[in-house]
């Protein structure tokens, strides 16, 4: 494995009120999945600022592409095909490079291939929701795949969630770690949701809401939404606290 | 004039109950896309340590175990280096990944991970830390992913020399870190509330 270009300095303390708090009672499961008690506040030690590195070798071919990766030779799956890229960044704006991003969605019906998900929408069997990519040295992502449809949840009567594509990060240490959603721009839904509304600040919604960027779309094949995602940043290691003479 | 210009962090969302189609799609029968999922093996036959198995379940404030959670895992190895690019002291055993996934089974919220008990690493003031797991939590219903600590019983001494364990100002709570043990099993249930709610961190 190569050595970081970067520091591996302790990361920057989250804010989490700009988080959602773990207890949003419109998001009625989060209710009896919160913590009650006040968080233990950590300074990082070396089991946080360090991380797992991921290669670019262990990639498939199509693993990437979720328009072909889970279709039979000569099909695609059916929706709306876009292509969603962007970069990972820190809190300095400086590239996160060999980030794993995985991404899982419910096909362009609102459907999930869970096993848990009977909603009556059908499956589409050249659609599986499942890929992943690793950022390359500018913290470059791209992956392919069909728009996801909307569909109703139990939560209130009436609940539905805006086309989202579920995003799980992985930078360079474990305190890092991150798994967010992906909406897109103009979505009706995106106000209305009780997910989206267990954040505050619609300053923090809008990072979550992708663009159209029609300078990306490919023509006549599919149009591409931009999407960049904001890891934690980490401070130089120059200073930190060591005992005298070490 | 100097500015301030930060980048905010992107808000985090929940993991939702469908988690495995991304992380962990062989174990819901969702083949053919990755040959294995990540972070389920940790080790092989070379691995160097004693060879553990960590089992527990993750309760929500009724006392219901969580179906749909998936955890992971990050820890140094049986001689207290983590294979990460970010570990200076030295080389980890190339045969331990270090970082563990697994999802809880569906029926009964069971997890359980397969890997070797970890050396001390130390504190950022150079004093030992006792050994220890870092644990990584999500679920639907979790908004922001929690993380907390396993410690392991029979190091009593270096428990309560242990500079994180240390800071738990309850000390009736620090019993909420240490896993049981029975040969090498160890059993750690989490509970997210109530009254043996486990000590979450803020790192």
């Amino acid at each position: 494995m190569s050595k970081p270009t970067t520091n591996a300095g302790p990361f920057f303390p989250r804010d989490r009120n700009w988080h959602p708090p773990a207890l949003s009672p419109n998001y009625k499961t989060s209710v009896l999945r919160s913590p009650q008690k006040a968080l233990l506040s950590l300074g990082n030690t070396i089991s946080e600022t360090t991380g797992p590195v991921f290669g670019h070798n262990m990639l498939g071919e199509l693993d990437h592409d979720l328009v072909q990766n889970y279709a039979k030779p000569g099909e695609s799956a059916q929706g709306e095909r876009i292509i969603v890229h962007g970069h990972v960044l820190d809190e300095e704006a400086k590239p996160v490079p060999n980030a794993l991003v995985e991404v899982w969605q419910a096909n362009a019906g609102g459907r999930y291939r869970h096993k848990k998900d009977d909603y009556l929408a059908p499956l589409d069997p050249n659609f599986g929701g499942c890929g992943r990519v690793i950022t390359d040295e500018n913290g470059y992502y791209a992956f392919r795949t069909v728009r996801p449809g909307p569909y109703p949840w139990p939560n209130g009567v009436n609940d539905w969630r805006p086309s989202h594509i579920h995003f799980s990060l992985f930078g360079s240490g474990f305190a890092q770690r991150l798994i967010t959603q992906m909406y897109f721009e103009g979505d009706p839904h995106i106000p209305l949701c009780p997910i989206v509304r267990t954040i505050n600040d619609p300053a923090a919604i809008e990072m979550l809401v992708a663009k159209l960027d029609m300078n990306h779309c490919v023509p006549m094949d599919a149009r591409a939404y931009r999407f960049d995602i904001v890891l934690r940043g980490r401070r130089s290691t120059m200073f930190e606290n060591r005992m005298e003479g070490n | 004039m100097t500015k301030l210009e930060y980048l905010k962090e992107s808000p985090s969302q929940t993991a939702g109950p469908y988690v495995h189609i991304g992380c962990t799609p062989n174990f819901i029968g969702n083949t053919g896309i990755f040959k294995e999922d990540l972070g389920a093996r940790m080790m092989n036959e070379q691995t160097k340590g004693q060879r553990i198995t960590i089992k527990g379940r993750v309760f929500d404030g009724t006392g219901t175990p969580l179906k749909d959670a998936m955890l992971e895992i990050w820890q140094a190895d049986s001689e207290g280096l983590f294979n990460s690019p970010s570990e200076m002291r030295g080389e980890a055993d190339p045969n331990f990944t270090g970082w563990g996934r697994q999802p809880v089974n569906l029926d009964s919220g069971e997890f359980c991970f397969e890997t070797v008990k970890p050396g001390a690493v130390p504190f950022p003031d150079g004093r030992p830390q006792a050994p220890h797991i870092n644990f990584w939590i999500v679920a639907r219903g979790i908004n922001l992913g929690l993380n907390t600590r396993m410690y392991f019983p029979e190091e009593e001494e270096a428990n309560a020399a242990d500079p994180v364990l240390g800071r738990v100002e309850h000390r009736v709570r620090v019993s909420t870190l240490i896993a049981k043990q029975s040969g090498d099993t160890y059993t750690f249930d989490i509970y997210i509330q109530g009254d043996n709610e486990t000590v979450f961190f803020d790192i």
